[in-house]
């Protein structure tokens, strides 16, 4: 049968709404945390949402016809109510394969995250997760390296690699940071990075640090035997001042390079990332700007759903936060994202906020890094939290210890060392966090002094962006929204 | 002030004192819990910061008491005076090793 043309607007719910839909292993699935406008029926509004972030637009075109919309079009097909909220609700849509180009993290947000954000229909929207099926997986280069190659690489295993983050961030001459770097580094820790507003400012050009950061690194390795590393920033103005400050932290030997891929942006990482992958280059990635598109409970698009497209565009290391530090992050949410940086595959599981099984086939796995305020108190805490697989990054955790950067570094290392040791006894970590920590120090002087200098500190503000579960509902975020 | 060291440090544990014969068991025990193979790799100081040591015959496989690996890192150490001994412990799942310390250095 020929179809007929009938010019106008028509409900989105005619097209878009199909209870009844099994989705395919194929498609890409995604669950949208919809409030709509007063008045707009849920199974409107979410159909409004798979149209307008697939073919669908305001009105009738007499080019549908020309194709097979059953085909191309995104379907909603299931709503859910939020829990404890009488306004929001999930919306579940179902995309073919075929509407999103091969190995590009790009293209997908660009539909799923695009004009439809900014749809009148809908007062808030936030992509709480993407199922991406394997099939999709698969055309993606994904980390340069991996968990496993990176091991080998530092010749580290059986537990956390240990960072810190250079400061002030802004402000030292490329030697004096160097002077930083090597302290930390001889003391003990794996890694030093440069904070990321670190790019290449008038008070330390790019290749000036990355000298005095490659001489610090090479005497710290004949010092402790040990491979160390430093997360040289390479984001810059442009992808050429990009790749140029990449092909000189490889001449000079360096085992790894950072990148900020939220604001550089997707196109940038990718192609850095294959860059690495080519050039046997660790890839550090730091999260900028990520709160502002994820902390909002009713729009954005959650961390999780950033992590799974970091993924796939490709990086090493992802800041994940600490849930003990500085930064925003519940622990069951954590851990679900934690495991989306690892696992080969994460199963559906609410009480982490993971809405879709999600099959990752052999790519390899990204190290969470663990980065912000944190300190040698948190370490059993954060070892139980992040298991071995993972980077424990402090900043003033080590550059605050009162003797300075390198008895900071050892302190750490020390603390860290104690409790997988502890752990591997079958010690409670987290429970006996004093004990173990005490009776480590009395072989460390170092350590007791870190002990003695962060007794007190403490950071304890409630969460802005939670589960939805009913018992941890706030009203103050309710309210706020 | 600082007892920070720059001797050799040779990769996790470094940082802690030296383990008595009961705590690196307990490693061990841990590692065959975990399903991991244990193996013993051995080489003189010189080498001590090169990628591949000596294996200490095969890995132990199927072996799972703990005081049977005890045993045999005693032969190595006793068969190789003056060397670094260490206990890899190979996770084949992963394809990566669970756990890998220095159990003896030389005096």
């Amino acid at each position: 049968m020929t179809a007929t043309y009938d010019a106008g607007v028509k409900d989105y719910a005619l097209t878009y709404w199909e209870p009844d839909y099994e989705p395919a292993d194929t498609d890409l699935l995604a669950c949208f945390k919809v409030v709509a406008q007063e008045g707009v029926p849920r199974e409107e509004a979410a159909a409004a949402v798979a149209a307008e972030s697939s073919t669908g637009t305001w009105t009738t075109v007499w080019t549908d016809l020309l194709t097979n919309l059953d085909h191309y079009k995104g379907r909603a097909y299931r709503i859910e109510p939020v829990p404890g909220d009488d306004a929001a609700f999930y919306a579940f849509i179902a995309y073919p394969l075929d509407l999103f180009e091969e190995g590009s993290v790009v293209n997908v947000l660009t539909s799923l995250v695009g004009n439809v954000f900014g749809f009148k229909a809908i007062r808030s929207l936030r992509l709480e997760d993407v199922r991406f099926p394997l099939a999709y997986v698969t055309t993606c280069g994904g980390p340069p390296n991996g968990i496993i190659v990176e091991r080998d690489r530092l010749a580290k295993y059986g537990r956390p690699l240990l960072g810190c983050t250079i400061k002030p961030k802004l402000g030292l001459s490329a030697k004096n940071y160097g002077r930083a770097v090597y302290e930390c580094l001889r003391g003990g820790l794996d890694f030093t990075k440069d904070d990321e507003n670190i790019n290449s400012q008038p008070f330390m050009r790019w290749r000036d640090r990355y000298e005095f950061v490659a001489e610090a690194i090479r005497q710290a390795q004949a010092e402790t035997g040990e491979i160390k590393g430093h997360y040289l920033n390479v984001t810059a103005p442009t992808v050429e001042d990009m790749f140029e400050r990449a092909e000189f932290a490889k001449e000079l030997g360096m085992p790894i390079i950072m990148h900020d891929f939220l604001t550089a942006g997707f196109t940038a990482n990718t192609s850095l990332a294959n860059w690495c992958r080519r050039n046997g280059m660790l890839l550090h990635i730091h999260r900028a700007m990520h709160a502002v598109l994820d902390r909002n409970p009713y729009h954005g698009i959650h961390f999780r759903v950033l992590t799974k497209c970091l993924r796939l565009s490709g990086g090493d290391h992802l800041h994940s936060g600490t849930v003990v530090g500085k930064l925003e992050g519940a622990r069951d949410a954590t851990l679900g994202w934690i495991d989306l940086m690892r696992e080969p595959f994460v199963a559906e599981d609410r009480s982490r906020g993971i809405f879709f099984d999600q099959d990752f086939g052999t790519m390899p796995g990204m190290l969470p890094v663990a980065s912000g305020g944190i300190h040698v108190w948190h370490i059993p805490a954060l070892v139980s939290i992040f298991g071995d697989d993972s980077v424990l990054q402090f900043g003033g955790g080590t550059l605050g210890h009162p003797w300075g950067n390198a008895a900071g570094a050892t302190a750490n290392r020390v603390a860290v060392e104690a409790c997988v040791q502890a752990r591997n006894e079958g010690v409670a970590i987290e429970q006996n966090a004093r004990d173990v920590l005490m009776s480590a120090a009395a072989h460390s002087p170092e350590l007791a002094a870190a002990l003695e200098t962060w007794k007190e500190v403490r950071f304890e503000y409630d969460v802005v962006d939670k589960l939805d579960v009913v018992e941890d509902l706030d009203e103050s975020v309710v309210s706020a929204r | 002030m600082s007892a920070v060291s720059s001797t050799i440090k040779l990769g996790t544990f470094s940082y802690l004192p030296p383990m008595t014969r009961e705590q690196v068991a307990a490693q061990v025990s841990y590692a065959l819990g975990r399903g991991w193979t244990c193996g013993i790799e051995h080489v003189d100081p010189a080498r001590a910061t090169e990628t591949f040591w000596y294996m200490w015959r095969l890995p132990l496989f199927g072996e799972l008491n703990p005081v049977a690996v005890m045993e045999e890192l005693d032969r190595c150490r006793d068969a190789n005076p003056g060397h670094y001994v260490r206990l890899v412990a190979y996770d084949r799942i992963r394809q990566t090793q669970g756990l890998a310390f220095v159990v003896h250095r030389p005096s």
